[in-house]
Formats: C-alpha cells, structure tokens, sequence
C-alpha cells in the first residue's frame, strides 16, 4: 500500500539539501499550514455543496442547478459573494471581542482538522494522547460561540450563546465517554495506533454490541457538538433569527458557516476513524485474495469514503427530524445518552476481559 | 416497573426515528417534482385544471358556440369581458343578434372561472398558456373571437 511518508520524507530530505535545518523547518510549517487551510476551505466548499442537494433531494426538490453543470459552482461563487460583502460593525457592541470570536471558532476547528489521519502516512503531528488533543480542541469552539453571543449586546444572541454553551457541555461528556469506550478497547489514545489496531478487523465489528451502542451515541453526540438538525436551538432561526451569529455579516458570518460545516466533517472523520477503520481497507480474517484486492484501493479513497458515509447520516438526521425543545434536548443527553455510555464502557470492559 | 417504562421508551423512540428516517430516505430516492422552466417550456405539460388565459374555441369550420348573450360579461366581477354584439338580418328578414367583437382585458382578470361556470353554450374555456408578459397595457385586451368566425349551427332537434 502506498505510503504519504516516502513522499513528505523525499520533500524533506530534498529541503534540506538546499537549506540548513531551522529554514527547513520554517518551510515545511509555511507548506503544511497552507496544506491545511486550503483544504479546509476546499471541503467546507464541497461539503455546502453536498448539503444543499441532499436536503434538495430529500425534499423532492433539485436543488442549486443554475451555476455550472448540475450547480457544481454555486459554491463558489457564494464564497466570492461573501468575501466582497461589507462587515457591518454593531453600535454599542464590544469590537475587540465581536471580531475575536469568529476567529476562536475557526481556530478550534482547524486545530482539529490538523491532527486527523487522512491517509497512510498523511497526519501532520502523532500525538501520544491524539484522541485527548482532539476532544479538547473541539471544544474550544464552545468559547467563541459564548464570546460571539456575549459581545454583539444583543438578546437573541445572548440567549443563542447560552443555550449552545449548556448544550455543547453537556453533549461533550457522552461524546468522550463513546471514545472513551474505544479507548479501553484499543489500549491506547494515539490515532495511528488506533487505526493500525483495526487492520484485520475494524472497531465496529471487532467491539461486539458496546462498539456499536459507543458509534451511535458518538454520532448523536457529535451532532449535537455541531449545533446542527434537531439539536440546533443556539441559532433556532424562528426563535432566534440566526442565535448567536445574528449580527454577524460578511466573512466574519462566513468563518462561523465555515466552521459549523467543518465541525460536522471532523465529527464524521472522528467517527471513522476510531469506529469505521480511518484509512485502514476492509479486511476480514482468512480471506487473504480479498484483503490484497482491498488493499489496491488507496488509502485517501478509504477515509474519504467512510466520512463521506457518516456525513451522509448526518445529513439524512438533520432533515429527517424537528427541532427539540430544551428540556427535551438536556433530558435526552442527561437520562438517556450518559446512563447507557457509562454502562457501555462497563460492557466493553467485559468485553475485553473475556 | 418504572425502570420497564424507561427501556420502553428508549427502543420505542428509536424505532419512531428509523420510521421517520425512512421515509426521508424514500422522498431522496423519489422521482423530483421540480420543472426546470426555460430549458423545458416547449414540454406539454398537461394541466386541466389550470386557469392560464380565456379562450373561445373554434372548430375547423371557423364557428364558435358564443350566442352573445353576455351573461358571462354581467358576471365577471371586475368587467373583464366586453361582449359587443351587432343586429343582422337573415334571409327570412328576422334581425338576429350575433357577436361582433368578444373583448377579454387579462389585465384585471382574477381567474376566478365564474364566466365559464355561468355560460349557457359552453363557448369559452381556459388554456394552460401562462406567459402573458407584454411591454404596453393596451396589449394585454384580446379579441377572443377570431376573424370572419360565425355561430356554429345546432342540429335541429325534431320534437315528437
């Protein structure tokens, strides 16, 4: 199987014939970060993309087929639309803050996106405790929301940022406990570990029944993290207007819709690749002839395949269900979601003592 | 038994959401209701029900059912319909009056069908034709009688 190490070891090695180490350095953090950003933005643009003709779809509708053959750059030419919007600054509002938060949101998913295992080789840092770094990271967000909605001194989104802040704490302790079971499965929180653990059988099947209650209560949570479907009371638009972006406009409006869709696809590689394999081909046990042709299939194609797929759940639940009322929403993680994590992880110890 | 209750509902709220899943599932796989209008407005598109323009049909020889009795233009509530009529005498030397010129303003018709409810003949009905743009007013009055049309002959019934 093609490895993404031979190519960024020949990239670095070839650097260094030019230069001396520390500019070497500095040159490859320029070409990795610019990596990162461009593929961020080049997803989120797909992914908006995705949605809009899912949800079309789902509604009997065809969705964007004006820009472009079937509506490909529409997209695109909404993001060159926002970028030439005028930024409206709020009376009476706190500028340092209000411009800030929009940054802190985009910051905490593009430090998450960085840490992900895209293909063999292709993860920009391996830490120790991968799964602990990316928890935290993504919970950073929460704070831009609470500052977004606290600085723009107004009611709809103070009460927006609120209700996001109870929600994404609370759904943050069952989305851990669900990686936590994983974790007690695997042995370790290093990601390449996790995803080289899952090389003759993935979590899903390997885990019995607690690894699968563990992935539908990841991708409950998860999407709840997102603020996104039925669990989307921070910008509830017939309460709210727009929650806690309502007085965003322009490019700062565009780093909020950026990083909500984002999230979503880090929830989805999140899920793949601690449930679903990551990178890693099908393989089942025995069936050698089928595990080489598997192999064939590179890497990328793989993890791109399984996101696709829990993008595509995400998607099928947002337009499935109606909104939850607060109570329900805090019930649902608190009776239900916590009670029956907690009991998984207790089930997924037997299941590996046994 | 409480704690049966909270199983219960657990399962049964999954499998309400599987239900409703479903059938998002089946809309997506359906086939799309959207009409993509310019690139098919040669289609035909069959709509009987749809009130576009009024129309007086008329057969091959020319003939229309319209007897002029204007019950249509008293009707219509916002005097769209003009029918203006002339006397002619036939061959025996009776006068008759017949329709001259049967005048239609789509500028202030609501498509509200009470002129083909209430005609007696059956002389007007509604096209499925819906592009009525135009640059003037004086353009959107039509003459729904074409050009040397006359009353389509009954046949005569014989009483017994």
């Amino acid at each position: 199987m093609f490895s993404f190490s031979d190519l960024t070891h020949w990239i670095d090695s070839s650097l260094r014939l030019w230069m001396n180490d520390g500019w070497t350095l500095f040159v490859e953090f320029v070409l990795i970060g610019v990596m990162i950003l461009v593929s961020y933005a080049v997803l989120a643009l797909i992914l908006i993309l995705v949605e809009r003709k899912v949800c079309a779809w789902m509604q009997c509708r065809l969705g964007p087929n004006r820009v472009g053959p079937w509506g490909l750059f529409q997209t695109g030419a909404d993001m060159i639309k926002i970028l030439l919007k005028e930024i409206v600054n709020i009376n009476r509002s706190d500028k340092f803050l209000f411009r800030l938060a929009s940054f802190i949101v985009i910051l905490g998913s593009v430090l998450t996106f960085g840490a992900l295992p895209f293909a063999k080789g292709l993860q920009v840092i391996d830490f120790n405790i991968g799964v602990f770094y990316l928890l935290a990271v993504s919970s950073l967000g929460v704070v831009g929301i609470l500052l977004a909605g606290w600085a723009s001194n107004s009611k709809y989104t103070m009460i927006g940022a609120m209700r996001s802040g109870a929600q994404l704490i609370s759904y943050e302790l069952s989305c851990g406990l669900a990686l936590l079971s994983i974790v007690v499965l695997s042995g370790t929180m290093q990601l390449s570990e996790i995803v080289e653990q899952q090389s003759e059988m993935w979590f899903i099947f390997k885990g019995h029944v607690p690894a699968f209650i563990a992935f539908v209560i990841y991708m409950i949570a998860g999407h709840a993290e997102t603020n996104r479907g039925p669990f989307d009371l921070p910008e509830a638009e017939s309460e709210l207007t727009a929650g806690y972006h309502t007085e965003y406009s322009g490019i700062q409006f565009g780093f909020f819709y950026l990083a909500e869709y984002m999230n979503m696809f880090i929830i989805a590689a999140i899920a793949s690749t601690m449930f679903l394999g990551g990178w890693m081909p099908l393989h089942i046990p025995g069936w050698e002839g089928f595990n080489g042709a598997m192999d064939y299939i590179p890497s990328v194609v793989w993890f791109l395949a399984k996101t696709g797929f829990c993008i595509f759940m995400q998607l099928w639940v947002r337009w499935s269900f109606p909104r939850l009322r607060i109570d329900q929403l805090l019930r649902l993680e608190w009776k239900i979601l916590m009670p029956v994590c907690l009991f998984n992880i207790l089930l997924m110890a037997l299941v590996v003592i046994l | 038994m409480k704690i049966f209750r909270y199983f219960k509902d657990i399962f049964l709220g999954i499998y309400h959401l599987l239900q409703g899943m479903y059938i998002a599932f089946l809309n997506m796989v359906r086939s799309k209701i959207t009409e993509k209008y310019p690139e098919n407005r040669l289609k035909k598109v069959k709509m009987e029900r749809f009130r576009g323009l009024l129309t007086m049909p008329h057969n091959a020889q020319n003939e229309h059912k319209c007897t002029a009795c204007g019950i249509c233009g008293i009707n219509c509530p916002n005097g769209t319909i003009q029918v203006i009529s002339k006397k002619v005498t036939d061959e025996t030397g009776k006068e008759k009056r017949v329709l001259d010129r049967y005048l239609y303003d789509i500028g202030s018709c609501t498509f509200c069908a009470l002129c083909t409810i209430s005609c007696p003949q059956g002389a007007i009905d509604w096209s499925p034709e819906f592009e009525h743009t135009v640059f003037t007013r004086s353009k959107l009055v039509k003459q729904l009688n074409r050009e040397g049309s006359s009353l389509e002959v009954k046949p005569k019934i014989n009483n017994i």
